[in-house]
């Protein structure tokens, strides 16, 4: 009865830092109402420049830094390599977290946001949005359910045996769908022949798109680890992620290859070095982002606190600019008709608010359910790490 | 006939659809795409030659926007008068090439300098009506379809807005009707109830020069070339048609005696059809997905068998 009540109560706690982000998030809900009520002039966008920062920031990025869960997932649960599962849950939840934003991102962006099920009945099969969408929605879902295998261990307890043993197929399908539509948002490109900058436009779009998207899992883990660990004062595991930060630079060398070799055979090795804006970016990307992580993943820095960090930072820049580039790879040739675009204030406003937003649920969910250093599925979980202050209440009714 | 024809088809498609839905949404994606695609490559030359077009001849466009103003008035869209007030001029400089959401059709004036002289010509804009449109192909909610007859027709009722078709368009014709509440996007429809009926498009019948003729495609393909072969009132043309081989092929054809890159047409675009490009990858799709998922569940049973014995003979000890 008395471990009942303790396991039922709920707390958060206000920062600064925290209340900072909750008015910008409040900032962000009310620049959403009125985008979805007036319509999209509010902002920069135009008919050169049909898709902005919305787009390129919360959908793009959005997607790629939550691969950090479909990666743990299957190295965690399906390649079931037990070390890591100190890990796993905040994986998730920043997967979950990052999918909800990129959804609700969607929604404002689209300009008949009533009409989104549409594709659910109305089947452009043929396009490669059409399968974005579809993985996107499911593995939202997927994800929802596999949250509630946490969830009902703190509400609605009497129906966790069955979240438990679904686990394995969501498990699954919750691997498969990432896989398809990381992909697919690669893909998305490809049919802009001629528009995309050659440097970028390629057949093996797709597999960049993936392989980055799954080397960054770990580099998101890593900074997380430490974001979280600050605000829930909770250790980060150095070796745990060492070995993970080492998969990471494995897959980013798999992709430097193939970047390299996909540009010889399409003879566009020489247009890296061409001092256009374009080519620069792509240097850069390749440079700091590809390389850098690659050298540190390698190294001895790897198993110190500060390499982990750097790793983290410039893989995670690395893919952010990889993402942002393909908006580089495409301004030019809208540019040449003498267009431009730069985010309005309220598109910047709802991309940094849909981060805050997600930070505040994280740490919500962080301090009201078991998702720091948890080990296992389901009932019996020990806690690795002493953890103080906000998780005082869980850990003591655990011990 | 032809409407009984198209929804027949359209029936079938969809009983395809409803079939698929019924088991997982992979393969169904397999059932229902395998069969379009495949009728769709067969009867790609068939239809082109058979789809009704527009043959633009511009030297004979004296710019007398007699075909703009009956595109507003019989698609019952609103003049701007910001736009009444830009000359042909203004409107061939500007990135959008004088199309605005509720205008789809402008005239431009260029003026490139052939042989030391400055030669002035104006040019209509609208949708090319690609035959294998990438705006349709990239629509993930049918809201973009190509009719048999030859327009490219938008319905809003099924839009989402993700205005992937406008980034999809090769000739950068989709416009956006950013400035109001619930937007669609705006382009040419070919007069699509016009055409059905066996009508011609207002634009063509507004033009006093017959610098616009409506046809069959194969029809106005052939007289093209005649023109340009017979240098028809002395006009040198430049010996290609615009719209035969680009995009694979659009309903619009042009035929010019001034080169087109002077005016702003995108002669670099692929002459292969866009939506190939990414159609083989969506044909791939399923059969990946469902092998990705069963080598995932094979790795996930050896793991966790391997796993459990482990355990029990170490509960054992």
């Amino acid at each position: 009865m008395q471990e009942e009540k303790t396991r039922g109560k709920w707390g958060f706690r206000f920062t600064p830092v925290r209340l900072v982000m909750l008015a910008i998030s409040v900032a962000a809900i009310l620049v959403i109402l009125v985008r979805l009520t007036v319509g999209l002039s509010m902002t920069n966008m135009n008919d050169q420049w049909p898709w902005g920062l919305w787009i390129y920031f919360d959908v793009l990025l959005g997607v790629a830094l939550a691969g950090g869960g479909y990666s743990t997932a299957f190295i965690v649960s399906i390649l079931k390599v037990d070390r890591y599962e100190s890990i796993a849950r905040s994986a998730m939840l920043t997967s979950l977290l990052g999918y909800l934003m990129v959804v609700l991102g969607l929604i404002v962006d689209v300009g008949q946001w009533f009409n989104a099920w549409r594709p659910f009945i109305s089947w452009g099969h043929h396009s490669v949005l059409f399968e974005v969408f579809l993985c996107v929605a499911l593995y939202t879902m997927i994800q929802l359910l596999e949250f509630g295998e946490i969830a009902t261990e703190k509400i609605f307890k009497k129906y966790h045996k069955y979240f438990v043993a679904s686990m394995p197929v969501l498990l699954i399908i919750g691997v498969t769908l990432p896989t398809l539509h990381q992909s697919s948002l690669g893909e998305l490109f490809y049919i802009m022949q001629g528009k995309l900058d050659p440097l970028w436009l390629s057949p093996v779009i797709p597999i960049c798109f993936l392989l980055t998207s799954f080397a960054v899992g770990p580099a998101m883990i890593a900074l997380e680890t430490r974001l979280a660990g600050r605000a829930l004062s909770h250790k980060p595991d150095i070796p745990v992620i060492r070995s993970l930060i080492r998969i990471s630079g494995g897959v980013l060398s798999v992709y430097f290859v193939i970047k390299m070799v996909d540009l010889v055979v399409r003879d566009q090795i020489g247009n890296m070095f061409a001092g256009t804006f374009a080519s620069n970016m792509f240097l850069l990307e390749i440079g700091a982002g590809v390389l850098i992580p690659i050298i540190l993943a390698f190294s001895k820095a790897a198993a110190t606190n500060a390499g982990q960090i750097w790793f983290g930072c410039m893989t995670v820049g690395g893919l952010v600019l990889s993402r942002f580039n393909m908006m580089t790879g495409l301004g030019g040739y809208m540019n040449a008709s003498g267009a431009s675009y730069f985010p309005a204030w309220t598109e910047i406003t709802v991309s940094v608010g849909l981060v805050c937003i997600a930070c505040l649920l994280y740490l919500f969910i962080a301090e009201n359910f078991s998702i720091v250093g948890a080990h296992g599925h389901g009932v019996e979980h020990k806690r690795k790490h002493k953890v103080d202050v906000p998780l005082q209440d869980t850990t003591t009714i655990q011990a | 006939m032809k409407k009984e024809e198209r929804a027949k088809k359209l029936s079938r498609r969809s009983f395809v659809k409803l079939a698929g839905g019924a088991t997982l949404a992979g393969t169904a994606l397999g059932i229902a795409g395998f069969p379009g695609l495949a009728q769709a490559a067969n009867s790609a030359e068939d239809g082109l030659n058979k789809s009704n077009a527009v043959l633009v001849d511009i030297p004979k466009c004296i710019g007398c926007e007699s075909c703009t103003v009956a595109c507003k008035v019989s698609n019952e869209l609103a003049f701007n008068q910001q736009e009444q007030a830009k000359t042909a001029k203004e409107r061939a400089e500007e990135p959008g090439k004088g199309l605005v959401s509720g205008t789809w059709t402008s005239i431009n004036l260029y003026e490139p300098v052939i042989k030391g002289e400055t030669v002035r010509r104006f040019v209509k804009n609208q949708c090319f009506h690609c035959h294998q449109p990438a705006c349709a192909s990239a629509c993930f909610a049918k809201a973009l379809y190509k009719t048999p007859e030859g327009p490219v027709v938008y319905n809003q009722y099924l839009c989402v807005g993700c205005r992937y078709c406008m980034m999809a368009c090769p000739f950068d014709i989709i416009r956006y009707e950013w400035e109001q509440a619930i937007p669609g996007i705006s382009k040419c429809q070919m007069c699509v109830e016009k055409v059905e009926a066996g009508e011609t498009p207002s634009c063509v019948s507004a033009c006093p020069k017959g610098a616009l003729k409506y046809g069959k495609r194969a029809d106005l393909l052939r007289e093209a070339k005649e023109r340009i072969a017979a240098k028809e009132n002395g006009v040198s043309y430049i010996g290609d048609v615009f719209g035969e081989k680009e995009a694979g092929g659009t309903s619009w054809l042009y035929i010019t005696d001034v080169p087109f890159e002077d005016m702003r047409f995108r002669t670099d675009v692929t002459t292969k059809p866009l939506p190939s490009y990414t159609e083989n990858y969506m044909k791939m799709t399923p059969i990946i997905g469902v092998s990705w998922a069963a080598i995932l569940s094979g790795i996930y049973i050896f793991t966790h068998s391997k796993n459990s014995k482990k355990k029990s003979t170490e509960s054992d000890q």
